[in-house]
């Protein structure tokens, strides 16, 4: 974004006259039209733009909900069906905003797994993953604080249940929770504080995706290869080249995000949360949404109460430290043979962690809860170190552009995924 | 400050007399924008102490009041459930506490609790589970009819409110018998 390679020529006078008063053409020109991409990215790196799509929409979507939306505990749940059945395509706008919060944390799962896979987050890019790393509890503070709003039994029961993560804190733990509460228990102060966050926090999101954009284009993007661009050969323009690529894939989510939006825009909801908030009946079967499974079967699998909240923390904690706990120089595992299988085991472990969290924590589901969040500190602090020293890595090219004719591609062509990532 | 000169000049105090008063005036700011969060006015005084008359309660039946918003359980416990929650050897509690500890003395029958689980806030259901007590769908924990926590995940006993008897009939939520035993 503020790298210095602008060459941006102002078309007119008007242009001419508002460059020199204030660069913005010049700015956008050398961030979005004449900034080199590698030119063998494949579909994996397209979720960057998906994501801030999705920003965009879940704020636009989420702005208008608010025009019919009533944070009161005691009209909150009516309001939201007033949505659904009153207001003009009050269902579409608040499908489309469930459904985006959870079409977000795929595209930003996808977007986590692929700078794994290709070490994107290696020297000198610690700064922008340690800023995807913040980008990520920021959402899951926004999905948890949004899920809330609508005061069903799922968003009582699942906001109690969170909160109460805090009363593990030794001491001052009860005060901590009433101070959030803003009550002795779960009511309307808890609703209408975390309707105000929740309706903060996407600004926040945007700002940081300001500064995560930012240090991408200081430091440039990687690539499936994993070594830097060289040259001219080993670059295109980013217009038209990536964004007519991102433009096509993001075309291609919406069909999926469509899909759930218009034939099963409940699927990823809990039947309970169509029950209004009841202080005095927990739902029988408490889960959180979909996309924090993982992290829930960690907290579960710990018998421990104080030291099952520091897990859950401490696994989502762990990522902001992964440029120094892999010690390995090469980045891109189409290179690290050992490395390639242990990152689809830890693609499997955090996978089958979220099945589990969905599960009631009871006999064999505890075990392998253990055993899996066992296995998910162990590839972090044990495994990525130890590779980096023991790994015999595969011979690297000397450039993105050999890497791509030693492929068999024609020159110029901006490279599909290598077939191996495909899975 | 550099090095080389000693003697503190009065940039000197005025840098660090500018920088006390903003970091005074910087914690006073901080004070309210956080205490705000606290319960206010009105949610403390809905929080007063509530009223119950015991004698609707039949022998062997647990009643559901609120306080606070937060579920209590006032049960009135059978013979056989006080002498269940007597029987037992207290070495082989989870969070070993005494019977006669959780109620008040000459109301041996009266048990009441604060209706939160203590692993992670679910309400348990009354007469179920393997101890005639209480038992928590959401995560499997099973208190005891003197509500001691005897199997599943749950850290802790049930929690008691405070609370004390003003007649043998009626007791107040939300106070604490100042002559306690």
């Amino acid at each position: 974004m503020m790298s210095g390679h602008s060459t941006y020529q102002p078309q007119n006078a008007f242009m001419i006259w508002l460059e020199r008063r204030l660069p913005i053409a010049g700015l956008v020109h050398s961030s979005f039209i004449a900034y080199p991409v590698p030119r063998n990215l494949n579909y994996w790196w397209t979720f960057g733009g998906i994501l801030a799509f999705l920003l965009g929409a879940q704020i636009v979507t989420g702005i208008i909900l608010v025009m019919h939306y009533t944070p009161h505990a005691d009209m909150a749940f009516n309001s939201v069906e007033h949505i659904m059945r009153d207001v003009n395509y009050g269902w579409l706008l608040r499908y489309l905003h469930s459904n985006g919060a959870s079409m977000f944390f795929v595209a930003v799962y996808i977007h986590m797994a692929r700078g794994m896979y290709y070490g994107s987050y290696k020297e000198p890019r610690e700064v922008l993953w340690i800023l995807g790393v913040i980008l990520y509890l920021l959402m899951m503070a926004t999905g948890f604080l949004g899920y809330t709003l609508p005061w069903g039994q799922m968003s009582f029961w699942g906001a109690t249940v969170i909160t109460n993560f805090f009363s593990a804190i030794p001491i001052v733990g009860e005060s901590v929770v009433t101070w959030l509460w803003g009550g002795y228990a779960i009511g309307n102060p808890t609703l209408q504080r975390f309707f105000s966050l929740h309706y903060l926090l996407p600004f926040v999101i945007a700002g940081v995706v300001v500064l995560h954009v930012w240090a991408l284009h200081v430091v440039g993007q990687n690539n499936p290869a994993g070594v830097e661009p060289q040259s001219e050969k080993d670059t295109v323009a980013f217009t038209p080249y990536a964004t007519v690529k991102d433009g096509f894939f993001m075309a291609c989510f919406c069909i999926v995000f469509a899909w759930f939006v218009f034939y099963i825009p409940n699927y990823l909801g809990h039947a309970d949360n169509y029950i209004p908030a009841n202080p005095a009946v927990t739902p029988t079967h408490i889960v959180p949404e979909w996309y924090y499974l993982p992290f829930y079967a960690i907290l579960r699998a710990i018998p421990n109460k104080l030291l099952g909240v520091i897990a859950l923390f401490g696994s989502i904690g762990i990522l902001a430290f992964l440029p120094w706990l892999d010690t390995s120089r090469v980045r891109s595992a189409n290179y690290r043979p050992l490395f390639r299988q242990f990152f689809w085991i830890f693609i499997a472990v955090t996978v089958g962690l979220g099945w589990l969290g969905s599960k009631p924590a009871e006999g064999g589901y505890v075990i392998a809860a253990r055993i899996l969040t066992f296995w998910y500190f162990i590839h972090f602090i044990i495994i990525l170190p130890v590779l980096g020293w023991v790994e015999k890595t595969k011979p690297l090219p000397n450039s993105i552009s050999e890497a791509i004719l030693k492929e068999g591609l024609p020159a110029g062509a901006s490279g599909p995924a290598p077939t191996v990532t495909r899975g | 400050m550099t090095a080389t000169s000693a003697e503190p000049t009065r940039r000197d105090f005025l840098y660090i007399a500018t920088g006390t008063v903003a970091a005074v005036g910087g914690a006073a700011v901080a004070v309210p924008l956080i205490a705000q969060m606290n319960p206010d006015a009105s949610t403390i005084a809905a929080g007063a102490p509530v009223e119950v008359d015991l004698t609707p309660i039949a022998e062997g039946q647990v009643i559901k009041v609120f306080w606070r918003g937060k579920p209590i359980f006032i049960s009135h416990r059978t013979k056989k459930e006080i002498d269940e929650a007597r029987s037992v050897q207290l070495s082989s509690l989870p969070d070993p506490e005494a019977d006669k500890d959780r109620v008040k003395a000459g109301h041996d029958q009266w048990l009441i609790l604060i209706g939160i689980c203590t692993h992670l806030g679910c309400i348990p259901l009354a007469h179920q589970g393997n101890y005639d007590g209480w038992f928590c769908p959401c995560h499997g924990s099973q208190y005891d009819t003197s509500g001691r926590i005897r199997q599943g995940p749950a850290p802790k006993n049930l929690f008691l409110p405070p609370y004390k008897f003003i007649s043998d009939s009626r007791i107040r939520i939300g106070e604490e018998d100042t002559a306690k035993a």
